[in-house]
């Protein structure tokens, strides 16, 4: 077994749209501005919690320009998709803040929006919760989000902890986020004769495709040219059933549905917060005897979604004896779901923060602690490692960033008024590859044409698959053209779990084996070939996964307890890198998310009325340029041959898991002041009495 | 209803328009130039920046109105004789870029930055188009375009194009 050959694998092909979006040309899901498309606002509760008793919409339809206003009393009936997310108009029932209650068509968007706000709607409130208090009753979910049991277990951690010589007990928070991709969620829906066409910002056609032809038992087509950002939140959400329920009522007409970026915050899920309770038990030298991570998270009463905060605490360390678990407390909320680095970015933080403090309790370098601990085989199901570069990481890491140069003992450094320190953080995340794609590729006109539905939300999908079919092929990237982005070509599976790449190219590798092995090295115009996705030989023969160790150097103004990072370098063990420019970006991007979580982003719910209140970038603050300086990614070399043919685990997800804590334990390192909640502000340390 | 009279992208266009319509609605909606994108409707993303008689305006935050009697430039305005404009051209040459969204708005302020500063430093960049989020690329790339283009941008310079005046109408 060995990975492919390389020739343009490897290599920084240029971006193949970069051209179209630099001249915004790029065409995205709200780009279709057809003649007589109708613009659709919606009506949103305004509760979290009762039953709509009556919804007059006389004025709102009285408004010139208002075509139509739909209410539950008028929608159809739908399918059942088995999510209630989907189940748009369909009764009186409200289950969170925000939710579609009603929506207008009309011809402009001013005129929409103006009516919508007419639209008086009665509702008999109900008492709810809404704001997360970890003590709260909590239950046992049956699974976690991506499917894992609720709690694993190995040995007796209650007794070794009881044991241990040295044992860390903390508990830390992760707050509600909201992913905001830069392109506000948007459907453009034209119904013709039980016929839908769909323009639609989202990370997999097929599967957008599948539940609508599910709701709405018709034939789907679904287009998605460029999507502006997903990052977990563009699977099918309220808004796109909306978007065609009301494109029902004026078949032929198109409707456009595109999201203002506050009902972002009330729609389209987000990650839930967490609380981790974290225990490790230690021997004097610094071998871990038991780790446990007991976490409790918010979930939607009405959608259950339990974040997978614990999973990578399964696999990260050896110990005898550990424990995982997860309890969920259900809200009265929209339903949360996969935000970049799902479980692994907030766990990291639990996990990794409480090494850097065992670290401190041994009076350890919290890189020795990691590398005494580094397990010979998966330490909860016993599978060798497909390949495991984090102990490489963390050498090659601590060299490039200069991390013996900084004494360990912290509130060493004070330059011009500020804190300096430093900090690691290690993570995780699994390498995926997702059933169900096909692939085919047709010799046309002297060129390859591989047509594949993956979705490209940024990540560059055109572009490597280019490579990929290029080197399976045997012939220049000059020779391929690669389609994607719509249901009218073979299916793909979703741009999400960093498996996209990994599920798309191994289909497009199988399809062009195929077609050589049918037509050799000339094929005549014509000849076609194709493929579904491989099942991997090595799948549960060996455990696979990315990891990172991340580097932070942080100042804290010894005044006024500002906090910057001046200074952020990942090093990753992920595979083959395709296209290192590309891929650079993208682990850059992830480390940039680590940041923003670390030090922004928080969404805070008035428990009062179910709302985000800082719903918009006034208040929901992302990363801006100012707030970033120097970010630096690498990788090892690292040749993984039981993964795929590529030799490549996905990288959307690892960039942003154990920045947080990298720079949490930068800031201890810096002021001597142990933030233990995100996002961490001034006021941690301005409270804190030390500086 | 208002009589509006703009030149847009170099060409003159008379309307028609509600007093409340914003002029990134009057750009994607009327005109079809949907290069210019919406990204948040309260100015703080930058996505949907254009030049407003050579001054960057988010356009999310300007009536079409306002826009009477005045020259806008948008993304798909820049190209001379079928050439990208060193801007454009730094960005793609620095993959300053993934999904593509911000980009418009990144650009228009980057020219803008460039014409009231046509050699800022690294941090000068980042603080001069912080108005102008984009949630995928950590920003590094769009620095270092951003400086590539101030550099091609010089008097005397071998840029394979003329260096274009930054900001200015058609």
């Amino acid at each position: 077994m060995t990975t492919m050959d390389a020739r343009s694998m490897g290599t920084s092909v240029r971006r193949i749209e970069g051209p179209d979006k630099v001249t915004g040309t790029a065409t995205y899901a709200g780009d279709s501005v057809a003649d007589g498309t109708l613009v659709l606002h919606p009506v949103q509760a305004g509760v979290a919690r009762g039953e709509i008793t009556a919804i007059d919409t006389a004025a709102a339809q009285a408004l010139p320009g208002v075509v139509a206003v739909l209410t539950h009393r008028d929608a159809p009936t739908l399918g059942d998709t088995g999510d209630p997310e989907h189940r748009v108009l369909q009764g009186t029932t409200i289950h969170h803040r925000g939710q579609y209650v009603a929506a207008v068509l009309a011809e402009h968007a001013e005129v929409a929006a103006e009516a919508a706000r007419l639209v008086v709607v009665t509702v008999d409130e109900n008492p709810s919760t809404t704001g997360f208090d970890p003590d709260a009753q909590a239950y046992t979910p049956s699974a976690l989000a991506n499917g894992q049991p609720p709690d694993s277990g190995v040995g007796d951690p209650d007794a070794a902890l009881a044991a241990a010589p040295v044992v860390v007990r903390a508990s830390y928070a992760t707050p509600m986020e909201h992913h905001n991709p830069m392109e506000p969620h948007t459907t453009t829906a034209t119904w013709v004769d039980g016929r839908i066409e769909v323009f639609e910002a989202t990370q997999g056609v097929e599967s957008s495709r599948q539940t609508l032809a599910t709701l709405f038992d018709a034939e789907v087509v679904v287009h998605a040219s460029h999507v502006g950002g997903g990052f977990g939140s563009k699977g099918l959400h309220a808004g796109t059933v909306l978007a065609v329920l009301a494109a029902r009522t004026v078949p032929g007409r198109p409707v456009r549905f595109a999201l203002g970026r506050r009902q972002m915050f009330e729609t389209v899920g987000y990650r839930p917060a967490t609380v981790q309770h974290m225990a490790l038990g230690a021997s004097r030298d610094g071998r871990l005897e038991v780790v446990t991570h007991d976490v409790v998270g918010a979930t939607a009463r009405y959608k259950e979604f339990v974040e997978p905060a614990g999973g990578s605490t399964r696999s990260m360390y050896a110990a005898p004896h550990r424990r995982t678990s997860h309890r969920a407390v259900p809200l009265d909320l929209d339903g949360p779901t996969y935000m970049r680095g799902p479980g692994e970015a907030p766990g990291s933080f639990g996990l990794e923060c409480a090494m850097d403090e065992l670290a401190v309790a041994l009076d350890l370098d919290p890189i020795d602690l990691r590398v005494r601990n580094e397990p010979e085989v998966h330490p909860e199901n016993g599978l060798p490692f497909s390949s495991r570069g984090l102990v490489e990481c963390l050498h090659a890491g601590a060299e490039r960033f200069g991390w013996s140069s900084w004494d360990r003992t912290p509130r060493r450094r004070l330059v011009d008024g500020w804190w300096h320190g430093v900090g690691v953080g290690c993570g995780t995340f699994p390498t995926l590859r997702f059933p169900g794609s096909a692939a085919e590729i047709t010799f046309t006109g002297g060129r390859y044409v591989v047509a594949i539905g993956a979705a490209d939300i940024g990540q560059g999908a055109r572009t490597v698959l280019t490579q990929i079919a290029a080197d399976a092929l045997g012939v220049d990237v000059g020779s391929i053209t690669v389609e994607i982005g719509s249901t009218q070509v073979p299916v793909g599976s979703i741009a999400g779990g960093s498996a996209g790449t990994a599920s798309w190219g191994s289909t497009v590798v199988e399809a062009a084996d195929r077609f050589r092995d049918k037509y050799g090295e000339n094929p005549d115009d014509g000849d076609h070939a194709d493929a579904a996705t491989p099942d991997n030989p090595w799948a549960g023969e060996y455990a696979m996964a990315a990891y990172c160790a991340q580097f932070a150097e942080v100042a804290v103004h010894a005044d006024t307890g500002e906090i910057r990072v001046p200074r952020l370098l990942g090093m990753f063990g992920v595979g083959r890198i395709l296209n290192p420019t590309l891929g650079r970006s993208q682990l850059q991007g992830g480390m940039v998310w680590g940041l923003s979580m670390a030090l922004h982003e928080e969404s805070v719910v008035d428990p009062r009325f179910g709302e985000v209140i800082n719903h918009d970038f006034a208040g929901y603050h992302v990363a801006s340029n100012a707030d970033v300086r120097v970010v630096e990614a690498e990788w090892i070399d690292e040749d993984d041959p039981y993964i795929n043919p590529m030799g490549a685990k996905g990288i959307g997800e690892i960039g942003i898991v154990g920045v947080s804590a990298a720079i949490a334990n930068a800031a201890y390192h810096a002021t001597g002041v142990r933030v233990r909640s995100l996002p961490i502000t001034c006021d941690d340390f301005l409270t804190s009495g030390l500086l | 209803m208002a009589r509006i009279r703009t030149t847009v992208d170099g060409l003159v266009y008379e309307d028609d328009v509600e007093p409340r319509m914003l002029l990134v609605q009057y750009l994607r909606e009327r005109l079809g130039k949907t290069g210019t994108v919406i990204g948040c409707d309260t100015s703080n993303c930058g996505a949907c920046t254009v030049h407003l008689d050579g001054l960057s305006v988010k356009s999310c935050s300007v009536l079409a109105v306002q826009a009477n009697g005045s020259e806008v430039l948008t993304v798909e305005g820049l190209e001379r004789d079928g050439q990208l404009h060193p801007v454009q051209q730094a960005f793609h040459d620095n993959h300053a870029l993934q999904c593509g969204y911000c980009t418009p708005g990144m650009i228009m302020q980057s020219i803008d930055l460039l014409g009231d500063n046509p050699d800022p430093t690294e941090q000068e960049v980042r603080e001069g188009i912080e108005g102008n989020l984009c949630r995928c690329t950590g920003y590094q790339n769009i620095v270092r375009a951003v400086q590539d283009a101030a550099q091609k941008m010089k008097p005397g310079a071998t840029a394979s194009q003329p260096a274009s005046v930054a900001g200015g109408g058609a």
